[in-house]
This record gives structure tokens, C-alpha cells and sequence, in this order.
């Protein structure tokens, strides 16, 4: 079981988190002129990255909050977390074990 | 091609084994192909195959970046169904079933196709008349499906808990007949020896690192580990790696990768005579025949490339399986392993040409591509030597979940399948 530290809570077990998918896709604002592609590329196309992936977690059982998360696909490892809004902060080495 | 015969391995064993040769070659790449397959695992051999058999494409190579058959195909729980909900995936999975039931006649390759029957469980009104409503509409096209009350389910299967006071209780079953497991490894080699003799270069340790196009757009090389391998045709069957190698043409696609976990016990008595699935409480289980319970569920949470996954998913699994087979509860597991598989958000495949002239893809088949397999590779072949699809996989394409017409799998399923 992975540890998450949630920007408002600490650290906590994995089960009390719900994944929420690929971070930072914005929806598009002008909804009256978006094509059926870019509606498309906005529901359904995902980087899936191999690597260093930026995605969004909620502390369901905990705080309740959504957050996100910068974790290498490779190694489960979380590299950083940090609150919604906030900019994806570079890929820093991983966070130390408790 | 060395045949496989009673003669041969009688022959054989008289002369102390010493004439059997290897199975394939293991030749260096050329520079140039009529077509390359990415992707060395059933479903890439399968289409190197179908290639050469059947559209006489010889000059065709299959790049595998590490072993073949050492991704999914090796990976699988080699459950093999058809009873799908929609009538496009019931015709694409009853053709591949098709397929498996002379796959080993076609390829002199005994692949243990075991049609010993594929019974899914419901423990709720809802999963009753979900079910039902599959055997339904199985049967309208033709792909046989039967509902079981609980007595007929433990008739059939006789290790099953049909008791009333368990969590879940079994309140009916359908069951395909003809579906059941097949021998994983035996497929990708099965493949791999029958398109080696055809002339496929099968290429292990050659991972590609980009895909190069010509002036006009279209695909004209692949960079790889081994050198620039020209080619105007590039079929992709790169599994839970697909959006990886399409990330290196700038194609981004509607894709997740995921872990999807397995589990063997210790080899057993015979004990579990046919494949048992449960959708509602996530697991399936089947007897290998080795004797080992095969044990698989439903992806874990989070996207992963890790080929593991969490202790508590599988921990979930096995709770759901010892409820539902009591018998079980003192088994060992021995192994555990996760493989990585590709999903869509309608848990239906991708088989299709892509925005890239000359690229094609073959992916998303989430949890449940090997029961594909031979279907799979034969229509995506077509799709690769024509430049158009099959009928049956005409409505698979990426543009589907631009127009909405989706084959919405994941709803009518509920669940991973």
C-alpha cells in the first residue's frame, strides 16, 4: 500500500484516496465553438505517460479534497503533490519516506 | 517447417530426441520491409501471420522489444469468451472464437484450446436481468449463451457455494459452452513458428524509438534498437505500451494503461471443471491443467507501467473467491504478477487505421485481448494489407468517440470484462 500525502492532511494510506485521472486538461471555454475533434480530445485523449505523469487524486476519506500529484509510472513513486490550481511544479526527486 | 505429428514424435523419441530443430529463426533485421509489426505478443504475431497467409505479404517483420509472448500474452488469465452484449464485439469475439476452435489443426501448433465452458455469475436482481439480457442478445446473433439457476450452475460446477446465507449469493449463472481457456505461451509460439516459416523476420531485444515520415506524411521508417528499418506500413500491437510508441508520431489516443493483476495457486486435483466469473464481485477463476487455480479481477486504481500491483487489490479478489468456493480457503497462492493493459473509455478495442497514412493500430483491449487473439490479428492483417478495415472491425475506429458511436462495453458490463 502506497503512502499519499495529501497537501492538506499529511500522510495517509493508499485507500483513503480515489484516483481522479490525468491532471491540468482544461475544458474547453468556448463551448459554442468547439469542434466534435476538440470535444473529443478533451473527453477521451490522455498523454498516458510513461514516466513522470501529473494527475489528480481526492482524499475521499479524509478531507474530502481534490488535489494533484506528480507520480513516475514506472515506479509508483510520488514526486510531488501539491493543491489544485497551483502550477505542476518541476519533477523534483521523490519524497522521503516517513 | 519442422510438422508435428504422432510420426515425428515417435521418430524422435527412437532416435533420442536429436533431430528437432528450433521453432523459428532469430535472423538480423533487414533495412527495408513490405510491412512491420510493433509489438511481438499474440496479437502481433497473429497479424505478421495473417499477412503472409493470407495477403502474401512476405517481406513483413515483427519488432518485439523484449521477449515474445513476454507481455499480456504471457501475462493473461487465457480465459476466451464471446458473449459480449453489442453486435459489433459479439461479431468480433465469435470470430476469433471461430478461429480458436481449428487454430491448432491451422497452425500444427497444439495451442489447448479447452472449450470446457464459461459460466458468469449473478448475485443481485440487477445482475439477473443484466445477464439475461446477454443471453438474449447473444442468441440473436447467433453466439450461444444459456442462463443456469443455482442448481444447474453447482450441477455443472460442483465446487460452487450456492448457499443463501453467503454475502453474495449465486443467483443464477449464464453459461457459453463453447468459450474456455487456451494455453497462452502455445499462441505466441504457435504464431511466431507458423509465420517464420512463411518468411517472417521475428526481431526480440528491438524496441522501436521513433517512426519517421516522408515528405507526403506517410510512415517511411522506424528508428530502433537495431538500426533504420524502412517500411510504408506499420501495424502497432503494443498493448499497454501503444501510447507510448504513437507518442513518437504526435498521436495521442483515447487510452489509459493500467495494471491488471493474475494469481496461480498451488497445482490441485482436478476441482474446477469449467472458467467461473463473477462481474458483480470482481474475480474469475479456472483450473489449468497443470492444476494450478488461475485467479484474475479487475484493474487496479491508478494508471501504472510497473507490471505489479497493490497488495489489497488482489487481497479483495481472493476474499471474493473463497466466498464463492469455501474449498478453497486453505489454497497457496504461488505466484502474483500484474500485466499492463490498455483501456478505452468504452472498454471496446481500437483496430483501425490512424491519422498517419500508413500507421495502424491495434489496441485497447483492456482486460480481455487474449480471448481476441486469432480474430484480432486476422481482421487487423486485413486492415494493414488492404488500407481499409474488415467488416467486422469497420466500427472499431479511433474517430468513434469523436462522432459518439460508441460500443459501450464498460456500461453494459459494469464492470472491467
Amino acid at each position: 500500500m502506497l503512502l499519499i500525502e495529501c497537501p492538506y492532511c499529511g500522510k495517509r494510506p493508499e485507500l483513503e484516496f480515489v484516483y481522479g485521472g490525468e491532471a491540468h486538461i482544461a475544458r474547453p471555454a468556448a463551448q459554442m465553438e468547439v469542434t466534435p475533434g476538440q470535444w473529443a480530445a478533451y473527453l477521451y485523449a490522455r498523454s498516458n505517460e510513461r514516466g513522470v505523469h501529473a494527475e489528480r487524486w481526492r482524499h475521499t476519506r479524509g478531507c474530502a479534497r481534490f488535489f494533484n500529484a506528480l507520480r513516475d509510472t514506472t515506479t509508483d513513486q510520488f514526486l510531488a503533490t501539491y493543491k489544485i490550481g497551483a502550477a505542476r511544479p518541476p519533477a523534483g526527486p521523490a519524497q522521503e519516506s516517513p | 517447417m519442422q510438422l508435428f505429428s504422432a510420426l515425428t514424435l515417435l521418430k524422435e523419441g527412437l532416435s533420442g530426441q536429436r533431430g528437432w530443430r528450433a521453432q523459428w529463426r532469430s535472423p538480423e533485421p533487414k533495412s527495408s520491409y513490405d510491412a512491420v509489426i510493433v509489438g511481438g505478443g499474440g496479437h502481433g504475431l497473429g497479424t505478421a501471420y495473417y499477412l503472409a497467409r493470407e495477403h502474401r505479404l512476405t517481406r513483413v517483420a515483427v519488432l518485439e522489444k523484449g521477449w515474445i509472448g513476454g507481455g499480456n500474452t504471457g501475462r493473461n488469465t487465457t480465459i476466451i469468451r464471446s458473449n459480449y452484449l453489442f453486435d459489433e464485439s459479439a461479431a468480433l469475439y465469435d470470430h476469433a472464437l471461430k478461429l480458436w476452435e481449428s487454430l491448432a489443426q491451422v497452425l500444427n501448433y497444439n495451442v489447448m484450446f479447452s472449450p470446457r465452458g464459461v459460466m458468469m455469475l449473478a448475485h443481485s436482481v440487477h445482475d439477473e436481468q443484466i445477464i439475461k439480457r446477454h443471453v438474449h442478445a447473444n442468441r440473436c446473433n447467433g453466439v450461444d449463451n444459456e442462463w443456469l439457476t443455482p442448481e444447474e450452475a453447482k450441477a455443472f460446477c460442483p465446487a460452487l457455494n450456492i448457499e443463501h446465507n453467503i454475502r453474495y449469493p449465486v443467483l443464477g449463472a449464464a453459461l457459453q459452452r463453447r468459450g474456455g481457456t487456451a494455453r497462452h505461451d502455445a499462441v505466441a509460439w504457435g504464431y511466431a513458428r507458423a509465420a517464420d516459416s512463411l518468411g517472417v523476420d521475428i526481431i526480440e531485444n528491438c524496441e522501436v524509438t521513433g517512426i519517421n515520415r516522408g515528405a507526403d506524411g506517410a510512415v517511411d521508417a522506424l528508428e530502433t534498437s537495431r538500426g533504420l528499418i524502412r517500411t510504408r506500413k506499420v501495424g502497432v500491437c503494443a498493448a499497454g505500451n501503444t501510447s507510448v510508441v504513437m507518442n513518437k508520431v504526435g498521436v495521442r489516443l483515447p487510452l489509459e494503461s493500467f495494471p491488471l493483476q493474475a494469481l496461480v495457486s498451488e497445482p490441485l486435483k482436478p476441482v474446477l471443471p469449467c472458467v467461473v466469473m463473477s462481474n458483480g464481485i470482481h474475480a474469475y477463476v479456472s483450473q489449468s491443467d497443470k492444476g494450478e487455480l488461475v485467479i484474475g479481477a479487475g484493474t487496479d486504481a491508478y494508471t501504472s507501467y510497473t507490471q505489479r500491483g497493490a497488495l489489497h487489490v488482489s487481497t479483495h479478489t481472493l476474499e471474493a473467491i473463497c466466498e464463492l468456493f469455501p474449498a478453497f480457503r486453505r489454497v497457496q497462492m504461488l505466484r502474483n504478477w500484474g500485466g499492463i493493459v490498455d483501456v478505452t473509455p468504452d472498454r471496446s478495442p481500437i483496430i483501425a487505421k490512424t491519422g498517419v497514412p500508413g500507421l495502424y493500430v491495434n489496441c485497447g483491449w483492456g482486460t480481455g485481448g487474449f480471448k481476441a487473439t486469432p480474430g484480432s490479428a486476422h481482421v487487423f492483417a486485413w486492415t494493414i494489407a488492404r488500407d481499409e478495415p474488415h467488416p467486422i472491425n469497420a466500427p472499431f475506429t479511433i474517430e468513434r468517440f469523436r462522432d459518439g458511436y460508441l460500443i459501450d462495453e464498460a456500461a453494459a458490463a459494469a464492470v472491467a470484462h
